[in-house]
Parts: structure tokens; sequence; C-alpha cells
């Protein structure tokens, strides 16, 4: 157990520093290539790096790595490969403008290695009632589970700091909830995800220095996937996800077809005259988590942005408080 | 705003529930009599029992949605 703990801190803090110390570096490197895009929510539009998906994946690398060193597990090779995989996805679609359409058949390809390496159990299991076996639904379900986290948290990255703080709050929920049902192994995995989000969070908190891009979050979001399959918590992980489902849900039931948020037409979201963040009035602009938090009235990006981590805490307490229920059985 | 935290938390009794109908009420289903085609017919009705659990889980939210949002608009 003790070796567990030390190489759980060892990762840790590889996964942190890594993003911690390559995120400066990677900031410089953008505004001298001019990789910048013009943030809309502040006073005068800065213009901002984009896109801070490389550090993530240098974070997540290096890690993840070290793991495989001391545990070389299938399940450790498809965290690695299926996040490597949306990264390149992401990266693509970070430099060209493409269809709507390519993010979910690409994310759903970059599912394979789950399945090739067969790291995955092809049965539900649920709170108070216990598993259900679907071999062959199964497989559809990891197909379709990657492009499901991968463009949740792509969707929800709308100000600044929220994708990382949001997916800091998720993953140690997600932790913890491995940890209380044994699976030590992929708790352990788990650990560098929420490290490096919380990391790249320091450089994505409001005032933003970086966006992580769709390179970034897709990251992400796929690994934040992948744990949920070879972990076998994909329950947990759906509950600990709820406010950024509820964007997608929000989004998808308003616009009712998939489509790429630079295809809207009309903003969800504009600003008051002293630069507060209001919902807009327009009928044909879609539902968001954000118009409707605003909804009630204008606020600040950064109330905004507060308002969602109280909505992550509270789901990734009922994802816990699920992982303890997975124990109970009616 | 705690209408917003309301539907997060209709949304985990919606996840709960449902898994308990699939695991205590559509998972025991058997379908038999139809010799070679027992398993294929068995395995499409549970798909479809569990496709429209899906479709009244979202018509659910969205009456939710449209409650927290009329209200909020309304306050």
């Amino acid at each position: 157990m003790l070796d567990k703990i030390i190489l759980a801190i060892l990762v840790s803090a590889i996964a942190f520093f890594s993003v911690y110390i390559t995120t400066p570096f990677l900031i410089k490197g953008l505004e001298k290539r001019n990789l910048t895009v013009k943030d809309y929510n502040r006073v005068g539009g800065a213009m901002v790096p984009r896109p801070g998906g490389p550090s993530i994946l240098v974070g997540i690398l290096t890690s993840e790595f070290t793991l495989y060193v001391f545990f070389p597990t299938a399940e450790i090779l498809a965290i690695l490969i299926t996040t490597s995989l949306a990264f390149v996805v992401g990266l693509i679609d970070d430099r060209k403008v493409l269809g709507g359409w390519f993010k979910p058949v690409a994310l759903a390809i970059s599912a394979i290695p789950i399945i090739l390496l067969g790291t995955y159990t092809p049965h539900l299991s649920f709170p108070l009632f216990g598993t259900v076996k679907i071999p062959e639904l199964y497989v559809a379900l990891v197909i379709f589970m990657i492009p499901v986290t991968g463009n949740t948290i792509n969707s929800i990255d709308v100000l600044n700091g929220v994708a990382s703080g949001f997916m800091t709050i998720a993953s140690f929920a997600l932790t913890i909830s491995l940890f209380i049902i044994h699976n030590y192994d992929i708790a352990l995995a788990s650990l560098p995800l929420g490290f490096v989000s919380l990391a790249f969070y320091k450089y994505h908190k409001f005032p933003s220095k970086i966006f992580p891009g769709d390179s970034g979050a897709l990251t992400l979001g796929a690994m934040y996937g992948v744990l949920a399959i070879v972990g076998h918590v994909e329950i947990i992980a759906a509950v600990a996800l709820l406010p950024a489902v509820i964007n997608s849900f929000l989004f998808l039931s308003s616009v009712k077809r998939i489509i790429e948020h630079r295809q809207i037409k009309s903003n969800p979201v504009t600003h008051t005259d002293d630069f507060k963040l209001m919902a807009t009035t327009n009928k044909d602009a879609p539902i968001t988590l954000v118009r409707l938090i605003l909804a009630g009235g204008p606020m600040t990006e950064k109330q905004v942005g507060l308002v969602i981590f109280r909505l992550s805490i509270f789901s990734a307490v009922l994802a816990i408080v699920t992982a303890f229920m997975m124990g109970v059985k009616i | 705003m705690k209408e917003i935290f309301l539907f997060v938390f209709v949304m985990w009794i919606l996840i709960i529930v449902g898994g308990g109908l699939l695991i205590s009420i559509i998972a025991p289903l058997t379908i038999s009599g139809y010799g070679k085609f027992d398993s294929i017919l068995d395995s499409e009705i549970k798909a479809l029992i569990a496709i429209i659990l899906v479709i009244a889980w979202i018509f659910i939210l969205s009456k939710i949605k449209n409650w927290i949002f009329h209200k909020q608009i309304k306050n």
C-alpha cells in the first residue's frame, strides 16, 4: 500500500508541475507566433493565446508514462492512446474550421483502442440495484462515450477558467469515488487528470492568460471518458459531469441538431453597459447553462464562473454519494 | 438559482430510478416461443424499452428546463 501512496504523490506532482512549468513557455510561444484569439467578455477585448492543449497533454503523458513504468497495464495504455488521439482531433479543430460532424466521428474513432485493448467490462453498475450485462450494447456505449465527454467539456469552455476548474472538481470527485469502490489502480491513474486541470486553471482562471482550445478541452474530456470506462464508474462519472451535461442538453434541445459553436448566429449572452454578462432576449439564440444562470439578472464573468463551480461541487457530492450507494443493494 | 440545483438533483434521481427500472424490470424480461429468434427479439424489445425510457427522461427534463427558464425570467 505504501508504494502506491508514494507513487500517487509522485504522479500527482509530475502532472501538476509539468503543466505549471510548461504553460508559461507555451503562452510566450503562442504570443510570438500570433496564435491568439479575442476574449469578447473582457473590456477592450484582450487577445489571449490559444490553444493550451499541448501543455495539458505534456502533463498527462509524463505522469501516465511514469505510472506505466511501475504498473504496465492495458488500462493505462488505453488512457494514453485515446487521450493522445483526442488531443490530435482537437488540435486539427483548433487549426482548421471543420464541419460539426468531424469532432464526434473523429472522437468515436479515438475510442477504438479501448475496445482493441479489451479494457472494458461489458456491464453497467447502478447504485442500489446492481449491474446489468449488455455485451453488444456496451461496445456501442464505449464508442459513444468519448465523443460525449469530449464535446461536453468543450461545450462548457465558454468563460475564463470554467472548463479547467470544472474538470478539476469533477475529476477529483471521480478519483474519490474510485477509492470508495476500491478500484485503487484506476484511482491512481485518474489523479493526473485532476492535477493537470488544477495546474492549468492557474493560467486559465479569470482573467485568462491562455485558453485551452479544442485540443485542451477534448483532451481533458476524453481522458475523463476513458477513466469512466476502464474504471467501471460510468454512472458515477455521468453524475459528476451533470452541470456540463445540462449545458449540452439545453443547447441541443434548443438548436435541435449537432452544430459547431462558431455556427451559432445569435449569441445566447450579451453585455450590459458596465460589461456584465446578460442573457439575450433573442428568441432564436440557443439556451445554455450560462444563459439559464443569467436569466435571473446580469452578472460578472467571475460570478457566473463561481455559480458553475458551486453546481460542480454539488454534482461532485452527488457522485461521491452515488459511489457509496454502489455498495448498498435493495 | 436554487432551481438549477434542483434540476441537477432531479437528473440524479432520474438516473437512479432509470437504473432501477432497467435492472429490476427490463433486464429480467425473457422472450420465448420464437425459436432461434428468441434472443434477437429479446434484445430488440429491451433496447426499445430503454430508448422509450431515454425519451421519457428527455421529455421530463425539457419540462423542468422550461419551468426553470420561465420562473427565472419572471423573477
